[in-house]
């Protein structure tokens, strides 16, 4: 089986073959040329920027709390730009770079951690679910949509994202299960970035993640979730599996979580300081920078422009979210249902009459 | 389209629609899926005059040769159950029904029977053992443009998938600001008095009133099995559907004319209670399993006390429709909320708290309660302790009456 597919190493040289792996992961980029390895660079150079201006706006109190995704760049923009336009991707709530691959308005990312909505974007257009918090749950709305495909005849494949810890959820095994006996079109892709807040990958199980697809019967694959060529390589392989009627793929995207969990985290109570310095070593941008200067492709001024890209993708969010007002106070009464109860509308008159009568 | 909540069209339904006598306790062997079928329960359960005698007439085919299709048939609520489901998925090609053993089995209690033999196996999905990813992936079909109808075994099993309900399901259309609609109807049987093994006797209706997003409701009579489930399949909100297995087998006459064929001003909306039974010197408001007991209750009230006892139905626990009960309250002065589930922070509390608040001059003694003990369910040889019976009702009524 195979260990680790990696197709960039950390010091950005291209791996000519695939070293005994079964299938040719190579092939699914054979027609990824600089051009589009520049813009999965621009892609990853992007939200890494969106992602310090959302640690930056929760620390001048704008937001109430970020999810950095620093470090697993690569994973999401790598798989991302895998999905194709009929594809459906259930994310977790750290997949910024998912969301931006969908064209996904960051703002409504930025609204949710506002505090001004409970997501925003429409699931449907971009083919992108809301944020699931209740960590596993989305993997199961991912095997039934992908039924669901099966069953109306559609082209496209679900792909569900979770991380390390969220494997050891029920929901997660139950997915696992119902999507193999299903045959579901759906790719499972847990980004494994080593912690679950403060608990390590060993604490979650004994066997690595990608080992557990064994189990139910299907297909899996351990990826180096920094190295985003690979990342498009082995996504692009577990969507044709999974749309070809094999039945559901997992991918193991190994990567790691460089920042706090979230900014109301203190990663320096439980883990060292040389651990995360050793990561940033295998920084995905950085690789993939290296690797296209080296093949020319990437000149300074095309780097500084890249940089003065996302600069001002990042001021023109920031301008957009400082200017996001909050909703308007009855707003908070629409859309428990699609047919207001006589409860809430009772209770939203009752507001509204109150509200009315304060100076 | 059918899930008015409109409190206008609470209705008389004729005191004879759900009458049928109890089954009796079943051996708690004999719950597995071998045993209770409507062949082998059916017929020896429900004695001869446990059909409302004007309803008789309508029973079956015609004896003259050419069975008549007849809207008007005597159906036990399961096959009501039945009736409705199948009109449901003519209706609508998007109407799916998963669950454990619904497809070849028809169910445990064959309230699918015959679906999948005739929709097929795409349509009517015989799931793995998951409750969570019951419910899970009912939310992901829906999300895709499917109409599922999850069946839950037992009440007893729907914790496991306790938050794909009320944390996805309820909420995903208010966290997506209205764009995503779920129309998952979830049917669990419930309630006690079949003298099951544990876990299968349960009512838990009142955690799901308490997450908003959700619909819930029961059905008491067949009539009512087999329009509610229409109504609720067609809802565009997650329903709660909530089935009192111990009434499973009783008859009544039901209109069998399929939600779609059906003029809206024929139906009773999803969320409207009913009058039951008129009455003028006390309230009985009861739901599912107890409207029978309750039933009884009035009748030993008439002629044993000489009061009339007026009986309303829920049907919709959530939202309440609770107008008739303010009207009949401001009425008669007294009632006595009935049912099976524990009392503390219950449907019966709810109730109690807001006709006090909408009738509290008309009163003329405090809400009284009659409802299951705040216990674990019991041993199947205690439940008739537990349960709510007419002794227990009527006491109430005593008690109302001595203020």
């Amino acid at each position: 089986m195979t260990e680790l597919v990696q197709l960039l190493t950390p010091d950005g040289r291209r791996i000519a073959s695939d070293s005994g792996q079964e299938t040719d992961y190579q092939a699914f980029v054979a027609d990824v040329t600089d051009d589009d390895l520049l813009g999965l660079l621009r892609d990853m150079i992007i939200v890494r920027r969106l992602d310090d201006e959302g640690t930056a706006l929760q620390r001048q109190g704008e937001l109430c709390l970020w999810a950095s995704l620093r470090g697993q760049e690569a994973a999401q923009v790598g798989s991302g730009r895998a999905l194709g336009p009929s594809d459906m991707a259930f994310p977790s709530y750290r997949e910024h770079g998912v969301a931006w691959c969908r064209e996904v308005d960051p703002l409504h990312v930025f609204g949710l951690f506002r505090g001004t909505s409970l997501g925003g974007w429409d699931p449907a257009e971009h083919g992108f679910a809301l944020y699931a918090i209740v960590v596993g749950s989305q993997t199961l709305h991912a095997a039934g949509y992908a039924m669901g495909i099966t069953r109306d005849g559609g082209d496209g494949a679900a792909i569900s994202y979770f991380g390390d810890g969220a494997s050891s959820e029920g929901d997660v095994s139950e997915a696992f299960g119902w999507a193999s006996v299903f045959s579901a079109p759906l790719v499972f892709f847990c980004q494994n970035n080593q912690w679950a807040i403060s608990e390590p990958y060993r604490r979650q199980s004994r066997v690595p993640v990608y080992q557990r697809a064994r189990g139910f019967g299907f297909p899996s694959v351990r990826v180096d979730g920094n190295d985003v060529l690979a990342t498009l390589a082995v996504t692009r392989w577990a969507l044709r599996q999974a749309r070809s009627g094999g039945g559901p793929v997992l991918v193991e995207a190994l990567t790691y979580r460089i920042n706090p969990h979230t900014t109301a985290d203190d990663p320096s109570r439980y883990r060292p300081a040389d651990e995360v310095s050793s990561w940033r070593m295998r920084d995905p941008i950085e690789r993939l920078t290296i690797h296209l200067r080296a093949r020319g492709a990437l000149t300074d001024e095309r780097e500084a422009g890249l940089a003065a890209e996302a600069n001002a993708v990042a001021a023109d969010l920031r301008a957009r979210c400082l200017a996001l007002p909050d909703p308007p106070e009855a707003a908070l009464f629409d859309h428990v249902q699609v047919t207001e109860n006589n409860l809430v509308a009772a209770e939203r008159a009752a507001f509204t009459e109150l509200r009315g009568a304060l100076p | 389209m059918t899930t008015s909540d409109t409190a206008t069209g609470a209705a008389t339904g004729p005191i004879g629609s759900i009458d049928a006598i109890d089954p009796g306790p079943v051996d708690p062997d004999s719950i597995g899926p071998d045993s209770i079928t409507p062949d082998s329960i059916t017929p020896g359960s429900i004695a001869p005059d446990s059909v409302a005698p004007d309803s008789v007439g309508s029973v079956g085919p015609a004896t003259d040769g050419e069975p008549q299709a007849s809207p008007r048939q005597t159906l036990t609520l399961a096959k009501a159950l039945n009736t409705g489901l199948l009109s449901a998925m003519a209706a609508d090609p998007k109407v799916v029904i998963m669950g454990e053993d619904v497809g070849k089995l028809g169910g445990v209690f064959r309230i699918t029977d015959g679906l999948q033999a005739r929709f097929g196996e795409d349509r009517v999905i015989d799931t793995p053992l998951a409750e969570s990813a019951i419910v899970g992936t009912a939310i992901g079909l829906a999300m895709r443009g499917f109409r599922p109808v999850c069946e839950i075994q037992f009440d007893g099993f729907v914790y496991p998938a306790f938050d794909q309900i009320v944390s996805q399901l309820a909420k995903l259309h208010y966290r997506s600001a209205g764009r995503i609609r779920l129309p998952v109807t979830i049917r669990i049987p419930y309630g006690g008095g079949i003298g099951a093994v544990e876990h299968h006797s349960e009512s838990p209706e009142a955690y799901f009133c308490h997450t908003a997003g959700l619909r819930v409701v029961t059905c008491s009579s067949p009539a009512d099995a087999h329009l509610m489930i229409q109504q609720a399949v067609a809802s565009d909100d997650p329903v709660i559907f909530l089935e009192p297995k111990r009434r499973y087998w009783e008859k009544g006459e039901v209109d069998t004319t399929p939600l779609a064929s059906m003029p809206g001003q024929e139906q009773l909306a999803l969320h409207t209670a009913r009058v039951v039974r008129p009455g003028a010197d006390a309230t009985l408001v009861a739901y599912g399993p107890m409207v029978r007991t309750c039933l009884d209750a009035a009748q030993v009230a008439t002629e044993d006390d000489d009061r009339s006892l007026e009986v309303i139905d829920l049907r919709s626990l959530s939202p309440l429709d609770l107008d008739p009960v303010v009207e009949s309250v401001r009425r008669t002065g007294r009632l006595v909320v009935v049912h099976e589930a524990p009392s503390n922070v219950s449907l019966s509390s709810e109730i109690a708290a807001r006709v006090t608040e909408q009738a509290f001059y008309h009163l003329e003694s405090p809400v009284l309660r009659v409802t299951g003990f705040d216990t674990p369910y019991p041993p199947a040889r205690l439940e008739d302790h537990y349960l709510p019976d007419v002794d227990r009702i009527l006491d109430a009524v005593d008690r109302s009456f001595g203020y």
